[in-house]
């Protein structure tokens, strides 16, 4: 008997704002592959930005991967682990993902295995379509995330979305 | 040496803000100004596009209040499609939009509060920049840390049902709404599992109250005295002078409460609303022709709606309305720092306007559309979290759109938040060598009262801390400090 981990992979950016968008992207792509492998106990969201009530949703997973668009990841993608960080900002418009982690355990006593998946972008202007370089980068980051993935669930399995799944 | 000092928010894109503060050679407070680097090419950007695309496009300008951005533009777009003003569209259009609305204010609000002031009330403007946060609430009072998180959850769950998703959704379309409300939806708000129901929400909404009014007994000279100069005062208001946040005509009072605009139609607010081009700032001086920029400038903004409704139309936030108008024995509230008890009051107003709202047949059936002759100008006018939120619109014979004029809620603050960063800097700066981590938190607190949209557009990258630095006369940067 083994345990399946429960994880959310969560892009956020501005689709409107060109390479913005490529953590909204790369969940789009997650879901729609995890669906065609099976991997029910796989689930994405997205949003526009990071706050405060993301500290509730992550709560319930064992392993939660943001993903989003970066000026100056250590090459093209990078994968960090985000551990929980207190600061704040100034205005309440967005929070780091270290700071929703931090938050969820203030709360809830726990918190998720997080990382965060840095995607370089190179344009932000106000336009919906992403530059060559940034839908290469799209392509590196949904292929290292597959891996990533496969290597953390195991076998895959059909069925509803649940924290814990028993094969 | 006259000493210049810079209090900078660092930013990845655009939208941030920076305080700056000139001193003489005796320490005296010459200067101060706040500049905010809005980006105004959105007006721009929609230019070309088809009108009916409006409503959906512009909720791009903010992550926080798109609902603001979707419904001001989608009222607009009504006046366009000749369905009329606000109250013109048919009853189920009018109120799925003002549920939308309420749920967009409640969530704002309460994020505001719980994340941003609570943290300052609890652990004080001097408090430790580390632990002066919600996650620092958490530590200290878990419920109160909860039902943060949670009333925010609630509002866009209010939003995810009524526009479609919780952000960048489509409800509003020009001339009405494009779904009722699900019975399903219904029943979860009004009834789900505690605590993601209605009555929860307004039960918190007084809990938060009355966590204010005790904080307030104990430290009337942060709330009453922190900050404090005559303002005028600008919102909608219904048209019986009901605090209404979706529609209503156009009031203004001075800082005597005399009323300098008399609820006039906002289709015509430029008549009545010019903007004045600083070259120091991107962001303009909104003010009202009549009076001039140096006497007809205004607040917006909870404090402004509380001066210039004359009721409210629910039976707990009237009862708060009254005693907030009592503690100023019926005159013009102009401290800033009350702007927190407003806003609170404004949450327990769109709690019980969502409830009502719930409760009300209309929403779960009925025609959604209304559409008349069509017009080539629109303006759309709703008090947004942070103030009133003015869009017009020109259109051409291909329904393109030719002419965008935004006007945003902390556009109309610009003045008052820049008298306000003024007089924390000569209260607590006069004299003084070095900057303190106080000071330079004092000076946030007072621009946060107003609780301004500095990064529209985006999200911020990073960390966004408050950088002092400090300039001799000649421009030479003799010394910076950051707040986080």
């Amino acid at each position: 008997m083994c345990l399946k981990p429960s994880i959310l992979v969560y892009g956020y950016g501005n689709p409107g704002r060109q390479d913005d968008g490529l953590g909204i992207r790369l969940a789009g792509m997650i879901e729609k592959w995890s669906v065609q492998s099976g991997y029910s106990h796989i689930v994405t969201d997205t949003n526009y930005q990071l706050n405060i009530e993301d500290a509730e949703l992550i709560s319930i997973y064992d392993i939660v991967i943001f993903a989003d668009a970066s000026i100056d990841p250590e090459g093209d993608i990078e994968l960090t682990t985000v551990t929980p960080d207190p600061k704040t900002e100034f205005t309440m418009h967005a929070v780091s993902p270290g700071f929703v982690v931090d938050l969820c355990h203030a709360i809830y006593n726990r918190h998720p295995d997080a990382y965060l998946l840095h995607m370089k972008g190179f344009q932000w202007g106000f336009m919906e379509t992403m530059t060559k370089e940034a839908l290469e980068n799209l392509d590196k980051g949904f292929n290292f995330m597959k891996a990533f993935l496969e290597q953390k669930s195991g076998k895959p399995d059909k069925g509803r979305p649940v924290k814990s799944v028993v094969l | 040496m006259g000493q210049k000092i810079t209090i900078e928010p660092v930013t990845r894109v655009e939208g941030h803000g920076k305080v700056t503060i000139h001193i003489d050679n005796d320490g005296n407070i010459e200067q101060t100004r706040l500049h905010i680097v809005e980006f105004r090419g959105f007006e721009r950007f929609v230019q070309g596009r088809p009108y009916w695309e409006a409503p959906v496009v512009v909720q791009r300008l903010c992550g926080i209040c798109p609902v603001s951005h979707h419904l001001a533009a989608a009222k607009a777009m009504d006046v366009i499609v000749g369905a009329g003003t606000g109250d013109g569209l048919t009853p189920t259009g009018e109120k799925m939009r003002r549920l939308m609305h309420y749920g967009q204010v409640f969530q704002s609000h309460s994020l505001h509060f719980f994340h941003l002031a609570s943290p300052d009330l609890l652990f004080g403007v001097d408090g430790d920049p580390l632990t002066r946060n919600i996650i620092g609430v958490a530590m200290k009072n878990k419920d109160l840390a909860v039902q943060g998180v949670m009333m925010r959850k609630f509002g866009q769950e209010v939003i995810r049902a009524t526009a479609g998703k919780k952000i960048h959704g489509t409800g509003a379309i020009p001339g009405g709404i494009n779904k009722h409300l699900s019975e399903e939806d219904r029943d979860l708000l009004l009834n789900g599992d505690d605590p993601v129901n209605i009555n929860k929400m307004i039960e918190w909404s007084r809990g938060a109250l009355e966590f204010f009014h005790d904080y307030h007994k104990k430290n009337k000279d942060i709330i009453d005295r922190f900050v404090d100069f005559p303002s005028s005062h600008l919102s909608l208001v219904r048209k019986d002078g009901a605090l209404d946040l979706y529609h209503g005509v156009l009031r203004a009072v001075n800082s005597e409460g005399k009323k300098i605009l008399h609820d006039v139609d906002y289709q015509d607010y430029n008549k009545y609303i010019d903007e004045e081009v600083r070259s120091w700032s991107y962001m303009k001086f909104p003010y009202l022709k009549e009076y001039g920029m140096s006497s007809g400038w205004y607040t917006v903004g909870p404090l402004a709606r509380m001066n210039t409704a004359d009721f409210i139309d629910t039976p707990l936030a009237q009862k708060e309305f009254e005693r907030f108008r009592s503690y100023t024995e019926g005159r013009i509230n102009n401290m800033p720092m009350h702007m927190h008890w407003a806003r609170l009051i404004e949450i327990l107003h769109s709690a019980e306007k969502m409830k009502e709202l719930l409760q009300d047949p209309d929403l779960l059936k009925g025609e959604l559309v209304k559409k008349g002759n069509k017009q080539r100008t629109g303006v759309g006018l709703l008090e947004a979290p942070r103030g009133t939120l003015f869009h017009h619109y020109k259109i051409n014979e291909f329904d393109q759109i030719v002419m965008a004029n935004l006007i945003v809620s902390t556009t109309n603050n610009n003045q008052p938040m820049n008298l306000a960063v003024n007089q924390v800097a000569r209260a607590l700066m006069t004299g003084k060598k070095e900057i303190s981590e106080g000071m330079m938190n004092a000076v946030e607190v007072a621009i946060r009262a107003y609780d301004p949209c500095l990064s529209c557009a985006t999200h911020a990258m990073g960390q966004m801390p408050l950088e002092i630095a400090l300039y001799d006369s000649n421009d030479k940067l003799i010394d910076t400090k950051r707040s986080i």
